[in-house]
């Protein structure tokens, strides 16, 4: 039982840590280029640690966000559940490729969590699609390796299982 | 696969449920409260910048500008001297033309905590909740001009939405010759588009635009932008207006919600 507990708070730390990234304040101009790191976060545990993370807390975390960013709620929710769903799907396969080529199937699934928002908030009303809706996805494609190596160094020096 | 069709339903059900009958007010109330010291802790660094920026101002510095600040101060307690007689000539004014006298606003300082991390949605958090008496539908604005409307209130927190965001219009006339047209948001920090101004009206570039309390949102009189562009096509019903929003709506960090006293009935 501590097992599991010491397990849950690590991971845990890290989506707070990852909530908090989401929502510094950033300048302006650079407020696209922002990776996703709460879709980082999900999809490095979710190859990591499947039978821990997965649909429910996709559902979960997408809450959250919906709540930070006066979203829909639900928006973000099924983005994410939509997303975690993929990574499990894909876990066994993207453990054993070359680190490139999970960053591209970073960028795809980050791409189809944005696609999803920008639907949804066509439903909502909101009519615009901009051109740089897939800049997110691009930047946390390129920082999927620094994404990568920290949190799988906490997973080992905190050996969660 | 069963759970993830779980979680989907329950996903479809969340945003139908919030889209298209509103009822999820009291339960995003809680869930931003529960959510709020993230934003506490995304604004430390900020926050700590702004700390060191005062403490290492020299004591002349301060001086200089505590007396600037004394200066001002008494300009405008000289200019709102006037205030009270025309405030009293405007009620009898108003009294002779029998209409209903209008009270002054009143005004309550709040902080901006944050900004919602969405760079298409134009949203501000602020410090101050329901327990202040902020409600839904209350005015924000700032120094110069409108900035925005309270559209989610939790105990001690709640959520505006900027005038230049895309879902949110604002009802304004010229202040020149009272032309009445709507300000809508385009999304972009610095521009608003102003709709419904047939070809053929008398506005241009330098107008001051103000809230013409149509609508019964925003009180009457506010600054709300000035006009930048106006293109006029012969072929179009409407021109195409756009303005500039008067108040700082980047850099402002302290804003002043309003409180419409209610209007007392002379009819």
């Amino acid at each position: 039982m501590d097992r599991q507990g010491h397990a849950y708070s690590v991971i845990l730390l890290t989506f707070l840590v990852a909530y908090i990234l989401a929502v510094l304040p950033l300048p302006p101009w650079l407020q696209w280029g922002r990776p996703d790191w709460v879709a980082l976060t999900l999809i490095y545990w979710c190859i990591a640690l499947p039978h821990r993370v997965g649909i429910a807390t996709g559902l979960v975390l997408g809450l959250g966000i919906d709540v930070l960013e006066g979203a829909v709620l639900g928006q973000n929710a099924f983005a994410l559940v939509v997303v975690a769903l993929l990574s499990l799907i894909l876990y066994q396969r993207l453990r054993v490729y070359s680190l490139s080529q999970q960053a591209g199937v970073v960028f795809i699934l980050v791409g189809i969590n944005q696609l999803i928002c920008q639907w949804l908030q066509n439903i909502e009303g909101v009519s615009t699609l901009p051109r740089l809706f897939l800049l997110p996805a691009f930047s946390s494609a390129l920082l999927w390796p620094v994404v990568l190596h920290t949190l799988r160094g906490l997973r080992r020096h905190y050996r969660v299982t | 696969m069963l759970r993830a069709l779980l979680a989907i339903l329950i996903v479809v059900g969340l945003i139908a449920a919030d889209l298209r009958y509103n009822n999820l007010q009291s339960a995003r109330a809680v869930l931003n409260t529960v959510v709020s010291p993230i934003f506490w802790a995304a604004n430390l660094p900020t926050r700590f910048l702004e700390w060191t920026q005062t403490h290492a101002q020299t004591r002349t510095q301060l001086l200089e500008h505590n007396e600037r600040l004394q200066r001002e101060n008494l300009i405008l307690q000289g200019r709102s001297q006037q205030m009270a007689s025309l405030q009293a000539e405007n009620v009898r004014l108003r009294a002779l033309l029998n209409s209903s006298a209008l009270l002054r606003d009143d005004v309550l300082v709040a902080e901006l905590v944050g900004v919602s991390p969405d760079p298409e949605r134009l949203q501000l958090i602020l410090n101050k909740g329901e327990s202040d008496g902020v409600f839904v539908g209350q005015p924000l604005i700032d120094a110069e001009g409108l900035m925005g409307q309270i559209v989610e209130v939790s105990s001690d927190s709640a959520r505006a939405l900027l005038i230049t965001d895309v879902t949110h219009s604002v009802p304004v006339q010229v202040n020149r010759n009272g032309v009445r047209a709507i300000a809508e948001g385009t999304g972009e920090l610095g521009s608003l588009e102003i709709r419904y101004v047939s070809s053929t009206t008398d506005i241009q570039p330098g107008d001051l635009l103000v809230t013409s309390g149509l609508g019964g949102r925003f009180p009457e009189g506010y600054p709300v932008a000035v006009v930048t562009e106006v293109e006029r096509d012969t072929g179009e019903a409407f021109a195409r207006v756009l303005a500039a929003p008067s108040a700082a709506l980047d850099r402002t960090r302290h804003v002043l919600l309003v409180f419409t006293a209610p209007e007392s009935q002379e009819n």
